[in-house]
């Protein structure tokens, strides 16, 4: 087929008004778009008769007299599909902005808004906001508003800022994860706290940051990867909020052709919303299941067995490392210290069945609050991970300091227990946490008679690995299980207590 | 790699990521091996956290914002008549219109004052000075802002009946905006100087200047694009503000035939053409209502954080926004920081005044520093700084105006529509080049350098768009 010559072909002449290039800028851009394929003939130029006249003399004068401010596009090409095209590559090539920066000290940027204009990825991208709770919703509106979902990790963020957040992620189909959360595994990208675990089939949608953690190592274990782990914020399962990011996580989620199933991890959630998310869970194509701690449903562990056998997997033997041989402690007490407010949860749903009632800074109920100094006789689990122990300070999981004075201060008290720990391993936790609790337990079992349970949550990929903390820990005297609930239950036979 | 669309692709791949805030998850991601951007956050310079969090979570901010800075870019100016200020702008009687937010005399600095003495001689309304400033102490003259007029002025901007105004219309919103005619440099009228030779030179350009102008704008076949004009001269090494030359010669090109072709006395029209081709800043009087055309377009969207008055009268700058109509947010006037004309130093320098941040506020002039490198050791600056100052007033701004390239920044659009709440965040503000005048009425012009509002603007401006901001939520 020979080239149309002049008059044949299809064409396009059209102004605009209101921009302006100088005539190299245009001419470049004619040129461009001149060489594609199916194109025979180009003038983008400013409508000044010179330029006019050179259009038809292409056989290509617009219909309307120009102003000289307006900018003339006249394309001819060999069919409709290539005129679309140089058409729609015109306009790129106009949009299109050198992004080079003469500037000597490049600026930096002040805002979310502004490093994600510099991020540039051509891919998808996400958010980051760890600034003081009272700004973060300042920062996290700017990601909403670029169309990127954002992951706030700051807490202190008033709720009613949280479900403006929300509702907005909504509208423009993005995810808020938080506030206050921790814990994200975005395409295997640890977001804040995260371990190293295997690619799978299991998406997680937690409420819960070290919930999400153990369920995660736990499916590690058992040879079962996740696709994604979406941290929603502690709150997103309450009455106010809703579960507005928990629905769009569950959304999502089965949209993605890398999840086939679905686990929600969470404290208890408000019963209305707890009703909301299983109505839409039960309207996706993807099996969801739910790990939401409650007084009837108090295990994750439990929880992840029973996906396994969903998933027609078999339940493994959960890694541990047994401790030396202790005698029970009749009449002894326990007395947990953790990094994590889910784990701590859980241990205290295991053991009030049994054991009555349990202390804490974060009590089941609130008549058992813990004073501010959080010592009291009797049965005691402190979560050193909450929020207003963590206000001016690094969380446990990376700064140690609170957790080995109360390590230290149990010891000297003389009150017969059975120490419960968490030991969360993993991205953003501390490098090596053994090497500061190990001594710390050695140096209190020798003062006390002081039987010691570590839930130890990470994977072998981990940074500081499963099991070279494992042993570590197992060298102080420590019983370490990658379960909570089974250290948990561990604690509670030791204390003689019948299960 | 399938992408499922949902949630803006989020779960279609390894994400890029922008963090802000402590340190240790960048740390953590990079050996990932993601791509991270770092934000140099800072605690937000203005506001409090309750009314910047309103405001960021006003659901119809973004919207707002978009219309306003839309309207803004979508804005032409085409000149359309000179004409008499008592008929553009209704002055009737003993009536002066000034720059910057409102002022009494009591608060006129110098060269406001010398401004408004060598109006009122001009006028006619006194023949000494001394009869002047007793006039206008005993309020016997109305003062008025320029802006509340639809036009502005440039430094004092004092505007009286029987000075001739550009007249400017927006084609596309409809608008129109005015602008007196430019004297010139050194002693002038704006800059405070009401001698002799200033008071000769306004009698020339009311009774031989202007008519010209009027006529032959009137002749012209096609009105002059001063839009077009503005975006040119921005690639040609102008910025629109402090240096104009590119814009001037250009507009004495287009004016020329027209004025040439009058039937008028060839000695008027020489002087004429004299006048405008030794006038560097002749095209700062179009270049001003072009910029106010733009930004007049964008009033009043209800919930827009977007700046659209940033104005001096010599004693407080004032700042009005999209969301709150004509309110003025206002504060003391900084003295600017630059370079002097001959003996002059900074204790001549009266603080900042004038109208024409309108031109900043439209993103040209000290916005736009990097496009005028001839102008940054003027304005006491180096080249980096230039194109530093303007990198920074991107992340203050809604938009880059795509008719208004910088060529060194690989024709990047002007940064275009200041952002109350980005001011507030970032700690920048708006960077305006400016000239000075003397702080003694009579004195003139001192010298040019850059300058920046007071904070108090923004932070009056943030409560009061934050209120309404509330007020529109509860409702």
């Amino acid at each position: 087929m020979s080239a149309p010559g002049p008059g044949e072909g299809v064409r396009h002449v059209s102004l605009r008004s209101g921009v302006y290039a100088d005539s190299v800028r245009l001419m470049q851009v004619s040129r461009d778009v001149g060489a594609r394929e199916g194109v025979v003939a180009v003038l983008v130029a400013m409508a000044t008769p010179l330029n006019v006249d050179l259009a038809a003399g292409m056989g290509l004068a617009p219909d309307e007299t120009p102003s000289p401010d307006q900018l003339l596009i006249a394309v001819r090409a060999v069919d409709d599909d290539a005129l679309a095209a140089a058409v729609a590559a015109v306009d790129a090539a106009l949009a299109e902005r050198e992004r080079s920066r003469a500037t000597a000290d490049a600026q930096p940027a002040r805002t979310i808004a502004a490093g994600l204009e510099d991020l540039d990825p051509g891919g998808p991208a996400l958010a980051i906001v760890s600034v003081p709770g009272q700004y973060a919703a300042l920062e996290a509106a700017d990601a909403i508003a670029a169309g990127r979902s954002v992951l706030v990790f700051s807490d202190g963020v008033p709720v009613e800022q949280e479900v403006a957040l929300k509702r907005a992620a909504s509208e423009a189909d993005v995810l808020v994860m938080g506030p206050d959360c921790g814990t994200a595994i975005v395409s295997g990208v640890a977001l804040g706290f995260a371990n190293v675990v295997r690619p799978g089939p299991v998406g997680v949608v937690a409420a819960s940051g070290t919930g999400a953690q153990q369920v995660s190592c736990l499916l590690d274990a058992a040879g079962v990867g996740v696709s994604h782990v979406l941290g929603v914020g502690g709150r997103d399962l309450s009455e106010a909020v809703g579960g507005l990011a928990t629905l769009a996580a569950l959304a999502a989620l089965d949209a993605d052709p890398a999840t086939e199933r679905v686990l929600v991890v969470s404290k208890p959630p408000a019963p209305s919303v707890a009703e909301a998310v299983a109505r839409a869970a039960a309207g996706l194509s993807t099996p969801v299941r739910s790990a939401a701690l409650s007084p009837e449903t108090p295990d994750l562990t439990a929880a992840v067995e029973a996906l396994l056998a969903d998933m027609g997997r078999d339940v493994p033997v959960w890694p541990s490392r047994p401790g030396p041989a202790e005698a029970a402690l009749p009449g002894a007490v326990l007395k947990g210290l953790y990094s994590g407010g889910t784990l701590a949860d859980e241990a205290m749903l295991l053991a009030v069945p049994v054991l009555g009632d349990v202390r804490s800074n974060t009590p089941l109920r609130l008549e058992l609050a813990l004073g501010t100094d959080l010592s009291a006789p009797g049965h005691t689990v402190v979560d050193f991970g909450d929020d207003a122990l963590t206000v001016g300070r690094a969380h446990p999981m990376i700064d140690p300091t609170l957790r080995l004075e109360a390590i230290d201060r149990l010891a000297a008290s003389g009150e017969p227990a059975v120490l419960l720990l968490d030991v969360v391993l993993g991205h953003g936790a501390d490098a090596d946490p053994a090497a500061a609790l190990a001594p710390a337990l050695t140096a209190a079992r020798a003062r006390a008679h002081l039987p010691v349970v570590v839930a130890l949550v990470g994977t072998e990929a981990d940074p500081q690995g499963w099991s070279r903390q494992a042993d570590a820990l197992a060298a102080a005297g420590a019983a370490v299980f990658a379960s909570n609930a089974a250290a948990t239950r561990y604690a509670i036979d030791l204390l003689g207590a019948e299960l | 790699m399938t992408s499922t669309g949902a949630l803006g692709g989020l779960l279609d791949g390894p994400p890029a990521v922008v963090a802000a805030g402590v340190e240790v998850f960048s740390g953590s991601l990079r050996a990932q091996g993601v791509p991270v951007g770092d934000v140099d956050w800072r605690p937000p310079a203005i506001g409090e956290p309750a009314d910047l969090a309103a405001l960021a979570l006003d659901p119809r901010r973004a919207a707002a914002n978009r219309t306003a800075v839309e309207r803004v870019l979508a804005a032409g100016s085409v000149l359309t008549d000179v004409r008499p200020a008592r008929e553009t702008l209704g002055l009737e009687g003993r009536v002066l219109l000034h720059s910057g937010p409102p002022l009494t005399w009591e608060a006129a600095s110098g060269p406001m004052r010398g401004a408004l003495i060598g109006a009122c001689l001009f006028e006619g309304w006194a023949s000494t000075v001394e009869d002047a400033e007793a006039l206008l102490a005993s309020g016997g003259v109305t003062l008025d802002p320029c802006h509340h007029h639809s036009a502005v002025g440039p430094m004092a901007g004092v505007t009286s009946p029987s000075m001739w105004t550009w007249c400017l219309e927006d084609p596309v919103n409809g608008g129109r905006a005015y602008c007196n005619l430019n004297e010139g440099l050194g002693k002038v009228l704006r800059m405070g100087a009401f001698n002799e030779e200033v008071l000769t030179r306004l009698a020339w350009m009311r009774d031989v200047l202007g008519p010209l102008l009027s006529r032959a704008v009137r002749s012209m076949a096609e009105p002059l694009d001063v839009k077009a004009v503005l975006a040119q001269m921005l690639q040609m090494g102008d910025e629109g503000h402090n240096r104009n030359r590119a814009g001037s010669l250009m507009t004495l090109r287009e004016l020329s035939p027209a004025l040439v072709a009058l039937d008028a006395p060839s000695a008027d029209t020489a002087a004429a053409l004299a006048f405008i081709g030794g006038n560097e800043h002749f095209f700062l009087n179009l270049g001003m209502p072009t910029a106010k055309l733009a930004m007049d377009a964008a009033r009043d969207v209800p919930g827009s954080t977007m700046v659209t008055v940033m104005a001096r009268n010599g004693t407080e700058f004032g700042v009005q926004t999209a969301g709150t109509g004509d309110r003025w947010f206002t504060g003391p006037a900084q003295t600017p920081v630059g370079l002097f004309l001959g003996d002059y130093g900074p204790e001549d320098a009266n603080p900042d005044i004038g109208d024409s941040a309108i031109m900043e506020t439209y993103g040209v002039g000290g916005f736009s520093m990097a496009a005028a490198p001839a102008i940054v050791r003027f304005v006491g600056g180096s080249v980096p700084d230039a194109l530093a100052t303007t990198e920074r007033m991107y992340q203050l701004t809604l938009a880059e105006n795509p008719a208004m390239a910088i060529p060194i920044l690989g024709f990047r659009g002007a940064p275009t529509g200041i952002d109350v709440l980005s001011v507030a965040r970032t700690g920048w503000l708006p960077q305006i080049n400016t000239g000075m005048a003397g702080r003694v009425a009579g004195t003139g012009q001192v010298g040019a350098g850059l300058v920046q509002p007071p904070r108090e603007c923004f932070e009056q401006a943030l409560a009061a768009l934050a209120q309404e901001a509330r007020a529109a939520t509860a409702a």
